[in-house]
């Protein structure tokens, strides 16, 4: 627990000498301009941090000039962005048109009782968070989901879905 | 720097390369929903065998989208001289025995493809109905070449059209053949591409830009999606082109997140062309130079809107604003600026290369060209189809989609998605174009055609489409903020058998309020979907709020299961209810709890005497 980047309470949350900070700004100066990155930021922040905590917007702020007003509108409005943490697997269900008539409901349903979480819920171990998702653009595979960056369509058969999950530790 | 002969002479080694004598050439469909239904796997398999078998004569390659999703994981072996085979629904093992028997011992492997007549004659995928109806323009490097190698683009006449726009035409010719030609944007408005572009031409300023929508949001619609990942450069020629034809040097994809396969091609394409100076400074020696950038979306339907994609770019929340002043004159930071989509530019290249007369012998009058429709929900062949303008629905439906699976009965098809509306069958000759679907209260929107049958609920789809905009409403004027909120909350009630007749007049009421006062055309038409249902489908409305009954048998809350005297007491039903509801011994009737019984249907779908009454 001494390695600097792990926090004295060691709840797992950030600490300013995490060496991701450094990533980030290397990532911000390598930007060359000025207008327009915020969502680039944003981006490259949520992937290294898996989520955007209040620290690591004021640090984006900060890093480039950004209100942190303007930052915490933009992370907000935007379903990609995460304030609070997420699993290390994010399952989308796709509620798309061509899903949603055929069945999609149903698959949602059975992830949410497979796991015993909510829509939009972590699992207490953090291994898989759940969400309804827009269209993923595989109408033909209908009812798809997608679990990072695999889809898994067809999933009529909801049977199949246990099988699936058991893929991702 | 690159002259016409470099092209001339890259296109030569490249087809060489693919059709020189002897060779086999083996295409893998690796788009996005080729992948998950195991492409990969076969790929691995063509690979390791091709090599450990010392088949030099055999060039395994990525291809995009077929267009046929149901047959997926597609492969197909191209030979010079002979008709190409297709193989279907492939997995490990039967690559195998394909590497095995095809590829090795030059025997195609007949149960494994498309079909074959009694001579034993194979057919291959342009043989099937799907196709026979179809024209290829936007689609047609799709399924076919490589994504990932330009090369094979140039194969193709690629980057010719570009290298003709800047040699040999000027910026105003380039927009009066596009004027010419009558392409009109196929992101779902369907503003003519060339006066946009004329608008842009004359502004005065330091900097343009083009920008490619690509933020695909439609639900039901991924047509952009397979070009991206299908043929990525076709999108990158157009905009350079857009760009010289306008005085812009920069251009913007803005794609979404969502699509990982298609932003990674993208970046391949982009780095190829840079390197042989098809994009960067001086392109073709002349002195017009541009440059694209990818630009991730973060998942809001809304930033399809052109105002609210250019506040996205610029880092801001995606809220659209008003117009005028029109994005021609101040678009993204205050500078001309023309957003295209990707469907539309997937035309401009064959536009120039062949011109406008040729592009006009396609489609209609008020609509030439084609248009890509994603076919889904409730028909046999789901996919992406290519057709001219001017086909009627029956055709896309019937011909190509070949109708509803099992046998069920067509009720409508739904037609640009959110914004548009349904269409019943009593309009299904009405041919296809922009201005028709819109007389008929639908729209063109970007082409996702979703087809229901008897089971659907149009209630509950209508529903659906609202439950979208609600979520999607980036909250800056109030018809579309809260009216479409109330619109939903009535739309509950109503499916939860707690709707007035007064309700569905304050619909209507709603929706012709919001459709006049809201901001933007996400707010303009999120009325559509309850008022083209109302419209066809009154008596269902009706249904709902006074016989408390939903027809189609969907809204959970209105129905309620019955065992009749049919039941012959196999105990089926009570061992797949999930709440133990059922209750009775065997060769006796069985009765259902109401109280416990949460009208989940398990019971209705197994019984094999027909004696579970729904109503």
């Amino acid at each position: 627990m001494n390695d600097q980047s792990t926090c004295a309470c060691s709840c797992g949350c950030i600490t300013a000498e995490d060496p991701r900070f450094a990533e980030l700004k290397s990532y911000i100066d390598s930007l060359d301009q000025n207008q327009g990155i915020t969502m680039p930021v944003l981006q490259e922040a949520q992937r290294s941090f898996g989520y955007l905590p209040l620290e690591v917007q004021k640090f984006i702020s900060e890093n480039t000039g950004v209100p942190l007003a303007e930052i915490y509108g933009v992370a907000t409005f935007y379903s990609q962005f995460a304030i609070e943490p997420k699993g290390r697997h994010h399952i989308g269900v796709c509620m798309g048109t061509a899903c949603y008539v055929k069945g999609s409901q149903k698959v949602l349903d059975k992830l949410a009782e497979e796991l015993k979480i909510k829509v939009g819920c972590t699992t207490a171990d953090g291994r898989f968070t759940l969400e309804a998702t827009r269209c993923l653009g595989c109408c033909g595979l209908a009812p798809c989901i997608m679990i990072d960056d695999d889809v898994f369509g067809k999933l009529d058969d909801i049977s199949r879905i246990p099988d699936i999950l058991g893929k991702y530790e | 720097m690159m002259t016409m002969v470099d092209l001339t002479g890259l296109k030569a080694k490249a087809l060489e390369e693919m059709e020189s004598e002897g060779t086999l050439r083996v295409v893998v469909g690796m788009a996005t929903c080729g992948q998950s239904a195991g492409a990969r796997r076969v790929m691995e398999t063509l690979k390791k065998d091709v090599a450990g078998l010392g088949l030099d004569n055999v060039k395994v390659a990525v291809t995009g989208c077929v267009g046929m999703c149901t047959y997926e994981p597609i492969v197909e072996v191209l030979q010079p001289g002979k008709k190409k085979v297709t193989y279907i629904r492939m997995d490990a093992e039967k690559t195998a025995r394909v590497i095995q028997e095809h590829l090795k011992d030059g025997k195609p492997v007949l149960e494994y493809t498309v079909g074959h007549d009694h001579a034993g004659n194979l057919k291959n995928l342009e043989d099937l109905q799907f196709y026979a109806k179809q024209e290829r323009i936007v689609l047609r490097n799709c399924g076919t070449i490589n994504p990932e190698n330009i090369h094979e683009y140039i194969a193709r006449d690629g980057y010719a059209a570009l290298r003709k726009a800047l040699l040999e035409m000027t910026p105003e010719t380039v927009i009066d053949e596009m004027k010419k030609s009558g392409l009109r944007g196929r992101g779902g408005a369907g503003f003519p591409t060339g006066l946009k572009w004329g608008f842009a031409a004359p502004n005065q300023a330091d900097q343009k830009y083009i920008i490619c929508n690509a933020d695909e949001g439609d639900p039901g619609a991924f047509m952009d999606r397979s070009v991206l990942e299908g043929d990525p450069h076709s999108i990158l020629e157009a905009m350079a082109i857009g760009g010289y034809a306008i005085g812009a040097s920069k251009g913007y994809i803005y794609v979404r997140a969502e699509y990982p396969v298609a932003v990674e091609r993208l970046k391949i394409a982009i780095a190829q062309a840079q390197e042989m100076g098809l994009l960067g400074r001086n392109i073709f020696g002349s002195n017009f130079s541009f440059d694209i950038e990818i630009r991730l979306g973060a998942g809001a339907f809304v930033c399809g809107e052109e105002t609210a994609l250019i506040a996205s770019i610029e880092g801001k929340r995606g809220m659209s604003r008003n117009k005028p002043p029109f994005p021609a004159y101040k678009g993204l930071w205050g500078k001309p600026t023309v957003i295209n989509n990707v469907e539309t530019l997937a035309n401009v290249a064959q536009i120039i290369l062949k011109g406008a007369d040729w592009f006009r012998s396609f489609g209609t009058e008020k609509s030439p060209g084609t248009k890509v429709f994603a076919l889904g929900g409730k028909i046999n062949n789901t996919g992406l189809v290519e057709v001219p303008m001017g086909i009627t629905l029956r055709e896309v439906i019937y011909d190509i989609g070949s109708g509803c699976p099992q046998g069920k009965a067509f009720k409508a098809v739904q037609t640009g998605g959110p914004s548009g509306g349904c269409i019943t069958a009593a309009d299904l000759d009405t041919p296809i174009d922009f201005d028709n679907l819109v007389a008929i209260g639908s729209m063109m929107g970007s082409g996702g055609m979703i087809v229901m049958d008897e089971d659907n609920c149009m209630v509950d789809i209508a529903k659906f489409f609202l439950d979208f905009t609600v979520d999607e409403s980036c909250g800056k004027c109030t018809p579309c903020r809260e009216g479409t909120k109330r619109m939903l909350e009535i739309l509950d009630r109503i499916v939860a058998g707690e709707g007035t007749m007064q309700d569905l007049e304050n619909l209507e009421d709603l929706a012709e309020n919001i459709r006049l006062t809201s901001l933007c055309a996400l707010g303009q038409t999120a009325p559509n979907p309850v008022m083209s249902t109302m419209k066809h489908f009154l008596d269902e409305y009706v249904a709902h709020v006074q016989d408390k009954k939903c027809p189609a048998g969907v809204c959970k809350a209105l129905l309620g299961y019955m065992i009749t005297a049919d039941c012959k007491g196999c105990t089926k039903c009570k061992r797949v209810c999930p709440v133990d509801a059922i209750t009775g011994e065997v060769k006796q009737l069985h009765v259902i709890d109401q109280a416990l019984c949460i009208r989940c249907g398990a019971c209705f779908n197994v019984c094999s005497f027909n004696a579970i009454a729904r109503n």
